[in-house]
């Protein structure tokens, strides 16, 4: 059996190679072909002559596109993905540096999303078209129908502006030192420092942005466990488990429960995908200087350096997210073989 | 020939079936008729106005110091924005823009998709490999990031925010219909088709066609909320209409700094947003409902 998720492993990582030769084929295309201009896309729109002219030779601007293209390809593997039109900087040790801030508040707004989308799920399947169950439809519709940014705004509006009870924008209160580098995630960082005075102001920083997010995610992850708890209680391996006598208890928790959160995790994929798109508005209503923030400054001053290595690093992540629900989904379910 | 007219009144049966079963519906769950309402407005007011531009007094140059940001009121339902126009009108003036956004998007994407997913189902083989390929290339990319990407590669305005969310939103549609697609192959009546000596391009076209086309309409229908809801973030980055006239998600950035003092700047036309959005998920579910073959036992 070990040897088999090992060459199931080693096929879904070389299936890879494919599908990011496509990724990046695209955002190529994107940055060489559909853009007007490319090298004022690279250079920045305010640009000198010379700065242009420097970029364009750096690039290869000038060169047949099948060049182009290998010369991108390259730097993307050297880790050179060009320099910010607007900061100057290199894009890669930006976006490293950004990264970890949209860890921190993803991972958060996943957890809560699971910890509070998995009960709601499977008590309002229990309650199928009855009493509980109207208001958790209602709002799991209503986090689904939102735009981002209004509960975003509305939530900064009530708990840091009118009750002044979190704060409304920012990582970590100016007052305090930033934690030292370990993780690059002030909650973690802290804790390791023992630090609990930083720690405490990280996680009041942290509350509003995550559960934005989180209300985004929870919506299709209680809606999948409703849907798959409901479709696995008409199942004849529950029917027989209550014709024998076990109580409700037992037959819900170990036998529906158990099959049906094979197809939540499936969808975690997927929430990981509305997670990043969420995090681009509500790190920015948020002023949460992660990925998203730096997606939204670099699109609208139009850094397009910027753009494309967020571009590339969000579907990279993507991509390794589907893998691991993938493995997860076989070692939950073994009925799934790995061939 | 001689079976002709009993065959039209089999249909017009078939038709005050379908009537019947649709309006009980309706009346199942009382946000069905309310998705209904909403939607039919939104349709209805934005082909009005897209014909009538004028049956909305509001001019966007118009600016008035006196009434800057004023709370909502009886002469401006949705308060006043920072330049002193009356809110209400300028979002009756953006939902249009939304509308026209939307629903251009999901009707080319649905083109896209089914014309592609119809090729790739029917004819398998080499094609069907090249156009999944492709499909799933799109896929792998979060929907947002990548028309951020193609909407800033082609600069800001209504008609690239269309062009970048199209690019996006067709694979879903090319999945779905190359699996219905795949069930139609197998019918008899393609098989009769095909011993006939039809060719796979007429066979797509009016057997395969058609039949596909129903289910793709439904979650298209319920789709538009979510192009809706994708196009107000675009519009929020600064991506979407510009102004003068500016769209619903561009209205709410614009109203953001003032978040604080004039609150329903921006939460009003984010509410506007999310009644759209949420009716069109109603109508899904109704459409759902309806289609659902054990509504027709």
């Amino acid at each position: 059996m070990p040897v088999g998720i090992l060459t199931y492993v080693l096929k879904r990582l070389l299936l890879i190679i494919p599908t990011f030769l496509g990724v990046t084929l695209l955002t190529f295309v994107i940055s060489h072909v559909v853009v007007a201009n490319p090298v004022l896309a690279w250079a920045g729109e305010k640009s000198s002559p010379q700065t242009i002219a420097a970029i364009a030779a750096q690039y290869h601007l000038h060169d047949p596109l099948y060049l182009q293209y290998y010369y991108y390809m390259l730097g993307l593997f050297q880790g050179n993905w060009g320099i910010s039109a607007t900061t100057h900087l290199p894009v890669l040790s930006q976006v490293s540096n950004f990264f970890p801030a949209t860890v921190e508040l993803s991972v958060t707004a996943l957890i809560i999303s699971v910890l509070i989308g998995i009960p709601m799920g499977v008590l309002s399947a229990l309650w199928n078209g009855r009493k509980l169950d109207i208001p958790i439809r209602a709002l799991y519709s209503s986090g689904i129908a939102s735009p981002p940014f209004l509960l975003a705004l509305l939530f900064q509006l009530i708990f840091a502006y009118y009750f002044n009870l979190l704060p409304s924008a920012g990582r970590l209160d100016p007052a305090f030192p930033i934690p030292a580098h370990i993780t690059g995630m002030y909650t973690v960082d802290s804790l390791l420092e023992g630090n609990w005075v930083v720690f405490v102001d990280a996680v009041r920083h942290l509350i509003l942005p995550a559960i934005t997010l989180a209300f985004l995610t929870f919506a299709i992850i209680t809606r999948i466990t409703r849907a798959s708890m409901l479709e696995t209680m008409d199942k004849d391996f529950v029917r027989t488990a209550k014709a024998k006598g076990l109580p409700s208890r037992t037959v819900t928790y170990k036998y529906v429960l158990r099959n049906a959160l094979t197809s939540t995790v499936t969808v975690i994929g997927f929430a990981v995908q509305l997670l990043l798109s969420g995090a681009i508005v509500v790190e920015t209503v948020f002023f949460w200087p992660g990925i998203g923030l730096y997606t939204t400054t670099a699109t609208l001053s139009l850094d397009f350096p910027s753009i494309m290595a967020v571009t590339v690093v969000f579907t990279l992540v993507v991509v390794f997210t589907n893998l691991l629900t993938d493995l997860a989904y076989g070692a939950l379910d073994p009925r799934v073989t790995y061939d | 020939m001689i079976d002709q007219p009993e065959q039209s009144q089999e249909q017009t049966s078939v038709f005050r079936e379908d009537v019947r079963i649709f309006k009980d519906v309706v009346r199942r769950n009382i946000l069905y008729p309310f998705g209904l309402f909403v939607v039919a407005a939104f349709l209805i007011y934005s082909a009005i106005f897209a014909v009538f531009p004028s049956i909305i007094n509001y001019d966007p140059s118009y600016t008035n110091l006196l009434t800057i940001l004023q709370p909502p009121s009886v002469a401006f339902p949705f308060g006043t924005d920072d330049l002193g126009r009356n809110l209400f009108l300028k979002v009756l003036n953006g939902i249009p823009i939304d509308a026209g956004i939307s629903l251009s998007v999901v009707l080319l994407a649905l083109v896209i998709g089914v014309l592609s997913g119809a090729m790739a189902g029917y004819f398998g083989g080499a094609i069907h490999q090249a156009i999944m390929g492709v499909t799933d290339i799109f896929l792998a990319f979060p929907g947002l990031v990548l028309a951020v990407a193609f909407a800033a590669a082609l600069g800001p305005g209504t008609l690239n925010v269309i062009v970048a969310l199209a690019v996006v939103w067709w694979p879903i549609y090319t999945r779905l219909a190359r699996g219905e697609t795949l069930t139609v192959k197998e019918q008899q009546y393609v098989l009769a088709a095909r011993a006939s000596g039809s060719s796979g391009v007429r066979i797509i076209l009016s057997h395969i066609m058609p039949n596909v086309i129903t289910p793709m309409i439904a979650y298209a229908t319920a789709d538009i909320g979510n192009v809706i809801l994708l196009s107000a973030v675009l519009g929020y980055l600064g991506l979407g209409s510009q102004p003068p006239n500016v769209d619903l998600g561009r209205i709410v950035y614009d109203g953001q700094n003032y978040i604080r003092f004039a609150p329903w700047y921006s939460l009003l036309p984010g509410v506007v947003l999310f009644i759209i959005a949420i009716s069109f998920a109603f109508v899904g579910d109704l459409l759902r409902d309806f289609l659902d073959p054990k509504m027709r036992v």
